[in-house]
């Protein structure tokens, strides 16, 4: 469990996190969004004690993460990539993060072993590839083998493969009841991996939902209804005080009332329906939706008449 | 590669359940880890070793063969002829004090350290304590072996050898190695202030050479009040066998320089406890 509150942090004129408050529950994948510059690996570096928050409270399983002896067995996290000296080689690296914490060199060897590092563990650090890199800063977060999990952007510079081993391995590790934090600035990298959202932008929370809930949340979703009396139907639907709107083709689109409603309602006024559907944004449209406003860099409008 | 996911293994299920001194061992262990991981360590501590019985090798070949009988006798500290070397291996042992840290903030360990000890100070102190060790270690082994180097090519019963049961030989070649100890101390320091390598081997090396050629160009009363103090002074002052004046006793001398190495340090403790890593 991990618990934000009031966070506020400052870095010199700009304000990276601004009361931010939201809480991370255990045995779910948590997916932690928004656009670049939203704040979200400052309130990581915040969480494991990298830098002071400015105000706000921050606990990991209800304590400070600086009050922890060995917080590797507590918390495990992969912050930015490239934590570590490339002149060392993968086991010597996590062999220095274990013994920190007293964890002997079976686990070194084993999360090597776990991250698919065990045949270059022995070679400098320095020559890994992005997604080496990524699979040693994993197997450090795994160290302690901890009840809570912190990694920012984790598929950074992952193959597809590799993007897939880490969907199975967080949502294995959130079946197995521990809190799942992972960062990102694409939903379409969360929504197969993720329970919940918190997503923030310039700093401060947007949403905390399930995806399920988020959807449902938002102005995209709708009823299409198709019928032979349309015209009926949407006088109908409007006195029953749903919202219509008649679309090009002749369907209709139904905001304010649901299918079961719809159906009952023209089965009772004896009207045939051709088609009656649920529609829902992607999650993709409903994250843009939330963060347009937020975004810190815009790109401009693409221009429309070239050569004028 | 694997997809394999384990559950929780049962081998790493339990911190260990020591208390802070156990602790204080395990980021002992830790530091030393780091240390002998890492090839900078080993280059500069083999140059250090080098220089120093090297530069003693040397001028004990060639010193004999290049001085008359009357000028080897007249020669008034034959131990700093053996310890040449540390002109040179001074600024390996700098460097090494300065990479120790240095070296963490240029690669991004630092936040796999600091994750991992979040007692900040501690983990200082664990550096400390680890380069302390092992640069005395290869100091004071390089300095007896300059030492020992030298004597070994004079001719028998060249005026130069000087035994270590002289008066003050085996002090100045112990205190030599010791100051080479406490040099990567205070380049310790700098590294946690500065937190980069390039500035603090500038601030090390400026700090050590600068003052000593300003103090040339200023009245001869300042030289003889505020030279003696000067860290290259100081230094001399404890690996030379005669007292002089206008030099501070060797342990004095020894002294100042500690007083050098613990305020570097005592600002980096200080500051690497309050700022944002």
């Amino acid at each position: 469990m991990i618990e934000v509150s009031g966070l506020i942090k400052r870095y010199g004129a700009a304000l990276a996190v601004d009361g931010l408050t939201f809480a991370v529950p255990p045995g779910q994948v948590t997916g932690f969004l928004g656009p670049n510059g939203a704040g979200k690996s400052t309130t990581m570096r915040l969480i494991v004690g990298l830098d002071a928050p400015d105000a706000g409270s921050l606990t990991v399983n209800g304590r400070s993460y600086r009050s922890y002896r060995r917080p590797l067995f507590e918390v495990g996290a992969l912050l930015e990539a490239r934590s570590f000296h490339g002149g060392r080689s993968a086991y010597n690296h996590l062999l220095c993060l274990a013994s920190a914490n007293g964890i002997g060199r079976n686990r070194v060897a084993e999360v090597l072993d776990l991250v698919g590092l065990d045949r270059v563990a022995r070679r400098r650090a320095g020559g890994f590839s992005l997604g080496m890199g990524q699979r040693l800063g994993i197997a450090a977060a795994l160290l302690g083998d901890p009840g809570v999990l912190l990694l920012d952007e984790p598929v950074n510079g992952l193959d597809p493969e590799g993007v897939a081993w880490i969907r199975a391995l967080l949502r294995s590790l959130a079946a197995e009841g521990r809190t799942v934090l992972v960062s990102s600035h694409l939903m379409s990298e969360m929504e197969n991996t993720a329970d919940q959202l918190i997503i923030i932008g310039r700093g401060k929370l947007i949403a905390q939902a399930g995806i399920g809930e988020l959807l449902a949340a938002g102005s995209g979703s709708y009823v299409r209804v198709r019928s032979p009396q349309a015209g009926e139907l949407a006088a109908l639907l409007e006195t029953s005080g749903a919202t219509v709107t008649r679309q090009d083709n002749g369907t209709l689109a139904v905001t304010g009332a649901s299918t079961d409603t719809i159906g009952e309602l023209a089965r009772a006024s004896g009207l045939t329906l051709a088609e009656l559907s649920a529609q829902q944004a992607s999650l993709e449209d409903r994250y843009m939706e939330l963060t347009r406003d937020t975004a810190d860099y815009h790109s401009a409008a693409a221009p429309t008449a070239a050569g004028k | 590669m694997a997809t394999a996911v384990t559950a929780r293994p049962a081998s790493a299920a339990a911190p260990p359940s020591g208390g802070a001194a156990a602790h204080a061992i395990e980021v002992l262990a830790s530091e030393w880890n780091k240390l002998r991981t890492i090839r900078s360590t080993w280059w500069t501590l083999a140059a250090v070793a080098v220089f120093n019985v090297a530069g003693g090798a040397a001028l004990g070949i060639v010193l004999p063969k290049m001085l008359s009988a009357s000028q080897q006798a007249s020669h008034r500290d034959p131990v700093q002829l053996a310890l040449i070397g540390l002109h040179v291996s001074q600024i390996s042992i700098g460097v090494l004090g300065v990479l120790i840290i240095g070296s963490e903030y240029s690669s991004g360990m630092i936040r796999a350290s600091l994750a991992a000890v979040p007692q900040r100070r501690l983990l200082l102190a664990a550096k400390t304590v680890v380069l302390a060790a092992a640069a005395a270690a290869a100091g004071v082994a390089s300095c007896y072996a300059a030492w020992f180097a030298f004597g070994l090519f004079l001719p028998a019963g060249s005026p130069m050898r000087m035994p270590l049961s002289d008066p003050g030989v085996a002090r100045a070649v112990t205190g030599a190695g010791l100051y080479l100890a406490v040099l990567a101390l205070a380049g310790l320091g700098l590294g946690a202030v500065l937190r980069s390598t390039a500035g603090a081997i500038t601030a090390l090396f400026g700090i050590l050479f600068v003052p000593s050629i300003i103090m040339q160009l200023l009245p001869s009363s300042w030289q003889d009040t505020v030279g003696p103090y000067l860290a290259l002074n100081a230094a001399e002052a404890v690996y030379r066998v005669p007292q002089a004046p206008h030099f501070l006793a060797p342990w004095t001398g020894l002294g100042v320089l500690c007083g050098y190495a613990a305020a570097a340090l005592t600002a980096g403790f200080i500051l690497i406890g309050r700022r944002d890593a």
